[in-house]
């Protein structure tokens, strides 16, 4: 994963991907105030197309679409424009659909139950380059890095979560927010920034039997 | 059960049923479980088959015709030793071996010849109807009542069915013509029979589009049934659950705060039948913690957000940790007066954390009072009673947090 350090507008332009007119005008609405919504897309093709025009920071994608879902708008546009950061956002919270769209290139996944100012939040943070993890991805990312006595580890740097890592995960699967998992561990914002930024490169590049089987169950690999 | 009185009396011991045997069998096994049948050494079964042999082979048609006509036991074959085995084979190929040899000794002639032939036509009929077991045979008869052969086409492993059908009916054509011919009928009917063959092929030409569209047709008609009755499922979901509640949701369109708890609580029943294996609140967890939000979430209308890492089962150890997870919530529901609550449960080798945690109005741990029983009793004193920890952190106008810590048992 490289990470793109470009300066970035203070209001990110952001592209919406979803194929309920209705939720689009939500977010529309209620994004409005804090960034620039460029555009939005119903369907996987217009999508790509309006993005490739657009160009935007951050693209808010709906996991579950026709035609191959937000997963096949994320690959077409990944290949042309790799400097467009993704934030996955849907209804359903099963791993196999969080585990593989992060997989598949998204800096972070929220679900559609997030208030306002967390997602206006969420979108800034991931057009700074940085991860957004819901305490469920959290939770799941847990539960999948868990150790177990007969987990082969091919490559600690990718397989294994640190010590840090984990507490960082913990604070965010019990609801803190990044300021206050900053003050309980004594450490800066930006740390804790660093630390699930690492975690999401883990998750994306490791090969874990727990990470495969969850993209494999939707055969996303 | 019932209740018994007096010396328990068993079932009545079963009547032992005729089997062939897996265990101890050279070639099919039949020898073996007539001799257990019998209670008698298996030596002397297989001598007397040997010694039948000597009257124009006749031992080999009873052999086979029991071969045919009984079972594996179904104990050998739970025990997984029904397969077949290069062994076998090897048996096989020396009993035909044998079988040539006496038969061209005594020579076969004849009477004895007609019993051949319609031994073999047996033999050959029977391999057709028994595919391995009953249940095989009765689920294609419920697939079409009327043409249980067609079925039998359609079912699954079809390599096997068509080595069965080419064999059982060669062996039944050869022990016809075998039997007509020794019986001096062949060349009377020859013209006969030449023209029923070419009747059939005429027939065949004809009715073989009729026929694969029939199969055809069966195929479609039994994915469209799976296909309706999962319809019917989700009708059914759709009907009771989702609908039920959007009609509770118009009639209290006034109260926001109703129409959320509704909302929250249909989205759960959702989520729960479309994604999640269910599992039984009080033998897990995860299940019995998952089962405490949404009581609570439907109780004060809060939204409990539930991650629940890693799963065990309840015991008496960490029961009183559910409770007190389930008392952190619901005084978080009554009184922090926050639309969201977390709840983060993590399942160690050697202990479970529970962190119950809300933005809310908060309190002064100090100046709760003597009868407040919740926080002291349901929660602290719950946790200390049973060897575990409870912390709560709180303040007033900065939320609340309860962190439950349990050592877990020997067994994992």
């Amino acid at each position: 994963m490289t990470e793109q350090t470009e300066p970035v507008p203070a209001r990110p332009r952001v592209f919406l991907v979803d194929d309920h007119g209705m939720f689009r005008a939500g977010v529309r609405a209620e994004l409005g105030p804090t960034v620039d919504v460029v555009g939005e897309a119903g369907t996987v093709a217009e999508a790509v197309a309006a993005i490739a025009l657009h160009v935007p920071d951050v693209v808010l994608l709906d996991v579950h679409m026709p035609d191959g879902g937000g997963r096949a708008v994320l690959e077409a546009v990944r290949q042309t424009h790799p400097q467009v950061r993704f934030l996955a956002l849907s209804v359903s919270d099963a791993a196999e659909d969080v585990i593989g769209l992060i997989r598949a290139g998204a800096r972070g996944y929220v679900t559609k139950t997030i208030s306002a100012t967390e997602l206006a939040d969420a979108v800034r943070r991931v057009a700074d380059g940085d991860a957004v993890f819901s305490p469920r991805l959290a939770g799941f990312v847990l539960d999948a890095f868990a150790q177990r006595d007969n987990t082969p580890v091919r490559d600690p740097e990718l397989d294994l979560l640190t010590n840090r890592e984990r507490e960082v995960l913990r604070l965010l699967a019990r609801g803190y927010a990044y300021k206050e998992i900053a003050s309980e561990l004594f450490i800066s914002v930006k740390t804790v920034e660093t630390h699930v930024s690492s975690v999401l490169r883990k998750l994306q590049m490791s090969n874990r039997y727990e990470l495969s089987r969850w993209a494999v169950d939707r055969r996303l690999v | 059960m019932p209740p018994r009185f007096g010396p328990p009396i068993g079932p009545p011991a079963p009547y032992p049923k005729l089997y062939r045997r897996a265990e101890g069998r050279i070639l099919a096994g039949t020898a073996a479980g007539i001799a257990e049948h019998l209670q008698i050494p298996v030596i002397f079964v297989r001598v007397t088959f040997a010694a039948l042999l000597v009257p124009a082979g006749l031992g080999a048609i009873l052999y086979a015709v029991f071969w045919a006509i009984l079972d594996v036991d179904p104990a050998d074959r739970a025990r997984g030793k029904g397969s077949r085995n290069l062994g076998q084979l090897f048996a096989f190929m020396g009993g035909a071996v044998v079988l040539a040899v006496v038969l061209a000794i005594v020579g076969v002639s004849g009477p004895y010849l007609l019993f051949w032939f319609l031994g073999v036509v047996g033999v050959g009929g029977v391999v057709i109807w028994r595919r391995a077991d009953d249940g095989l045979r009765e689920r294609w008869a419920a697939i079409t009542p009327r043409n249980p052969w067609l079925a039998m086409m359609l079912a699954r492993d079809r390599t096997a069915t068509t080595v069965r059908l080419v064999g059982g009916g060669l062996l039944v054509l050869v022990g016809l013509i075998g039997f007509l011919a020794a019986t001096g009928e062949l060349s009377a009917i020859r013209d006969g029979l030449l023209f029923g063959a070419a009747l059939l092929v005429g027939v065949g030409v004809v009715g073989a589009p009729w026929l694969a569209k029939i199969v055809t047709d069966l195929g479609n008609e039994r994915r469209e049934r799976i296909r309706s009755q999962e319809r019917a499922e989700i009708a059914a979901i759709v009907h009771d659950q989702v609908l039920h509640t959007l009609a509770l949701i118009q009639r209290s369109s006034d109260d926001p705060r109703e129409v959320a708890r509704l909302a929250r609580g249909q989205e759960r029943e959702l989520r729960n039948w479309l994604y999640k294996p269910t599992a039984s609140p009080t033998e897990r967890i995860a299940a019995a913690l998952e089962a405490a939000a949404a009581e609570v979430e439907d109780t004060y209308a809060v939204a409990v957000d539930a991650v629940v890492v890693g799963d065990c089962d309840v015991d008496e150890r960490l029961l009183p940790l559910v409770l007190a997870a389930r008392e952190a919530l619901v005084n978080a529901g009554k009184h922090a007066k926050v639309p969201t609550v977390s709840l983060y449960a993590e399942v160690e080798p050697e202990q479970v954390s529970v962190f119950v945690r809300d933005r809310g109005a908060g309190f002064d741990l100090d100046t709760v009072d003597g009868d407040r029983h919740g926080v002291r009793g349901s929660i602290l004193g719950r946790m200390k009673r049973h060897g575990g920890k409870a912390e709560i952190r709180s303040s007033p106008g900065d939320g609340t947090e309860v962190r439950l810590t349990m050592q877990r048992g020997a067994v994992s």
